[in-house]
């Protein structure tokens, strides 16, 4: 083949917020592929300037409604960590249960309705309800019980109200959490029958090379806490983030792409979480990735759902256990006084590594704020990803290669909405 | 609207946080059903299959702060029976309406490296102020009950059965006590739109307004009680500036 083709996809569909992708051949050989965002800028850096840090986790949790709970953990531990603040057990506790009510919602979101479509050939849920209802209803139910988790402790489950800084606004008692255990124990049943399902879709032979990264914690499965580690050494902890992480500026690109220095590209999320830190995970979750045909480590991203409907298990299982490990504290939270400096905070969003410094002056106003989603920093392997994937299937149509090359991009479970704020936009008036 | 066909809805999305579509995934038990009363025509976030319009009900999530998205918003008017604006973005130019109170080249400058590749308009403004809106549902998120409740109103022509009073009604309703009488917390309660079901008292925490101005508020009243609580003023103006700043009547508390 010698032509000059373009494979490409000008509004994704089944992914969150607007993108574009493009892929270039030139005789054979895949010259570039690029992942586009169009989504206007909303300049949440600038605007969380001359807030006071206190209004961090319900301001950054609108970047997006999908992980809300991710922003307002990453920026809670920011501003804990800057006003040198340990909060209780109790808070640790229902922080953690809390995110895990949003890793079921946002897992169940994106097994069901925006990624199996693909290995099942349909083009969305509803689509694929008129065939399966009872697959899609299991989702649904999946959803259902991640939500109300969120509901109960956060007090909704899209930007949730009861979180701050130090702790809650009311610690819910253990009795009102007791409702949620039977949804939660039918939520692992249906669970462990997505890994079952996920795990007998067709997948192509395919393997990233580039170093993962995720947060890792002696104690657990690393969701809410952790030092940032990788598969080649790297161990650092949150406060050390930008002397080993850059964003370069490539110049065929319109978004920055975050490498980590000297070292290059490197992917975060489930299938960086799972290689790290699959040792941690229960002992059914554990079972059931066995069960599945996942080794000790997964570095393919068309398995990335089978990673997630484990991940799944794990957290309906955590959730039930910290449920049962709950003490009602006395004060639902702890006092936290400002001081001037510089707080770091990390915490795994459901896409993967979610990281927020703020620079607060004494009164404890913000000065400046950065903020790293995890499809930022994922930029670069899907581009690379793109690229590996065509080069693999040239012989396919035109019409094929784009269907698979939007599967290749969802199989990162990119948040367009959240890169946004982030990523060098280029609004022309096309 | 066609006696043969199901009636087409669209979703259609600005700058947001994709939390109020969301919100319509997010209705488990009555989305197979909803999916079942309409073709779900436009929904990018849902699904790949796209039907062309006209469209007999659009829900419009976001707002607009792009010349490309304030071209594209008349098309979508074009194409719609009925548009409805759901949640503070679309209803209020959302919190990246802080933008219109700011110089937007500082903000572009705080966030991008080379902002001459930015293009945004100064503001970023609700649908209304573009094209003519049938409905709008308020909120940061909307409350997804109550956006059943619009979408089946519309299909079956008639007007949604949604309150505009305040919060404070709510509180009342559900027996919560009042948290500024009791302890001293300031709170927008009596200023803001209800439709949350009186969320943040039942926590223990005040009101911050996310689903914007009630019909007709007496902001004017309670700036002095907020004060007397111990909020200084620019704690007053970053209350009323948050996810509904650009809404007039929270506008008027900060540049009256």
């Amino acid at each position: 083949m010698s032509e000059r083709r373009t494979i490409r996809t000008d509004y994704l569909a089944r992914v969150e917020g607007e993108g574009s992708f493009s892929v270039q051949i030139d005789g054979g050989r895949v010259e570039q592929a690029e992942l586009r965002i169009f989504e206007p800028p909303r300049f949440f850096e600038a605007l969380l300037r001359g807030r006071s840090f206190t209004e961090a986790p319900d301001i950054t949790a609108r970047i997006c409604g999908i992980c809300p709970v991710a922003y307002q953990t990453s920026s809670m531990n920011a501003m804990e960590n800057l006003c040198g603040v340990e909060v209780s057990e109790a808070t640790r506790t229902l922080r953690r249960l809390l995110y895990c009510g949003e890793w079921i919602e946002s897992h169940a979101l994106h097994i069901y309705m925006l990624h199996a479509p693909d290995f099942l050939g349909y083009s969305g849920a509803v689509e694929l309800a008129r065939d399966a209802p009872q697959i899609v209803e299991r989702g649904l139910q999946l959803k259902k019980a991640g939500n109300e988790l969120m509901r109960l402790v956060g007090g909704r489950e899209i930007h949730p109200i009861n979180v701050r800084v130090g702790g809650f606004y009311r610690a819910p008692s253990k009795q009102e959490l007791a409702p949620l255990v039977q949804p939660l124990e039918r939520a692992r049943e249906a669970a462990i029958e997505t890994v079952r399902w996920t795990a007998g879709f067709d997948f192509p032979q395919h393997e990233v090379e580039c170093e993962l990264v995720a947060l890792s914690h002696p104690d657990d499965y690393a969701i809410e806490r952790g030092r940032i580690c990788s598969d080649r050494g790297l161990d650092i902890s949150a406060s050390e983030y930008t002397e080993h992480f850059e964003e370069e500026h490539l110049e065929r690109s319109t978004a920055l792409h975050s490498r980590l220095r000297e070292r290059g590209t490197y992917l975060c999320g489930p299938l960086a979480r799972y290689s790290l830190n699959h040792a941690q995970l229960s002992p059914l979750a554990r079972e059931l990735a066995r069960e599945a045909g996942l080794g000790e480590t997964c570095r393919d991203p068309f398995r990335s759902i089978i990673v997630r409907s484990v991940e799944l298990v794990y957290a309906c299982d955590e959730a039930l256990r910290l449920i049962d490990s709950y003490e009602e504290p006395d004060v639902p939270a702890v006092e936290v006084r400002p001081r001037a400096g510089s707080g770091h905070g990390a915490s795994e969003a459901p896409r993967g590594l979610l990281y927020h410094r703020y620079r607060v002056d004494a009164d404890g106003m913000i000065l400046e704020a950065q903020i790293v989603p995890p499809t930022s920093q994922n930029q670069q392997a899907i581009e690379d990803d793109l690229c590996g994937v065509v080069q693999q299937n040239l012989e396919l149509s035109d019409e094929r290669l784009q269907g698979l090359c939007e599967q290749t991009i969802r199989n990162y479970d990119p948040c367009i909405s959240c890169a946004t704020h982030f990523l060098r936009l280029e609004v022309t008036g096309r | 609207m066609s006696t043969t066909h199901k009636p087409t809805l669209a979703v259609w999305k600005f700058a947001s946080c994709d939390g109020c579509q969301l919100s319509i995934l997010d209705l488990e038990d009555e989305l197979l059903t909803l999916a079942g009363a309409v073709e779900i025509a436009e929904f990018h976030e849902a699904t790949s299959h796209n039907v062309a319009g006209p469209y007999d009900l659009s829900l419009v999530e976001g707002s607009i702060t792009t010349e490309h998205d304030a071209q594209r918003i008349q098309e979508v008017r074009r194409v719609s029976k009925t548009l409805v604006t759901i949640g503070a973005c679309a209803t209020a130019g959302g919190v990246q309406a802080l933008r219109n109170f700011a110089d937007v080249a500082d903000f572009t400058a705080a966030v991008y490296a080379s902002p001459e590749y930015i293009s945004t308009l100064a503001t970023s403004t609700p649908i209304s102020a573009h094209v003519k809106v049938d409905f709008e549902l308020h909120g940061c998120p909307i409350n997804k009950h109550q956006l059943l409740e619009v979408v089946s109103a519309f299909l079956r022509g008639r007007k949604p059965a949604i309150a505009s009073t305040s919060v404070c009604t709510e509180c009342k309703r559900r027996g919560i006590v009042c948290v500024t009488v009791a302890h001293g917390t300031p709170c927008l309660g009596p200023v803001t739109h209800a439709g949350c079901g009186a969320l943040c008292p039942a926590y223990n925490r005040g009101c911050f307004g996310c689903y914007g101005p009630m019909e007709a508020p007496n902001t004017g009243a309670l700036v002095p009680l907020l004060r007397s609580q111990g909020l200084d003023e620019a704690g007053v103006r970053r209350v009323f500036q948050t996810f509904n700043a650009a809404a007039p009547a929270f506008r008027e508390v900060v540049e009256p």
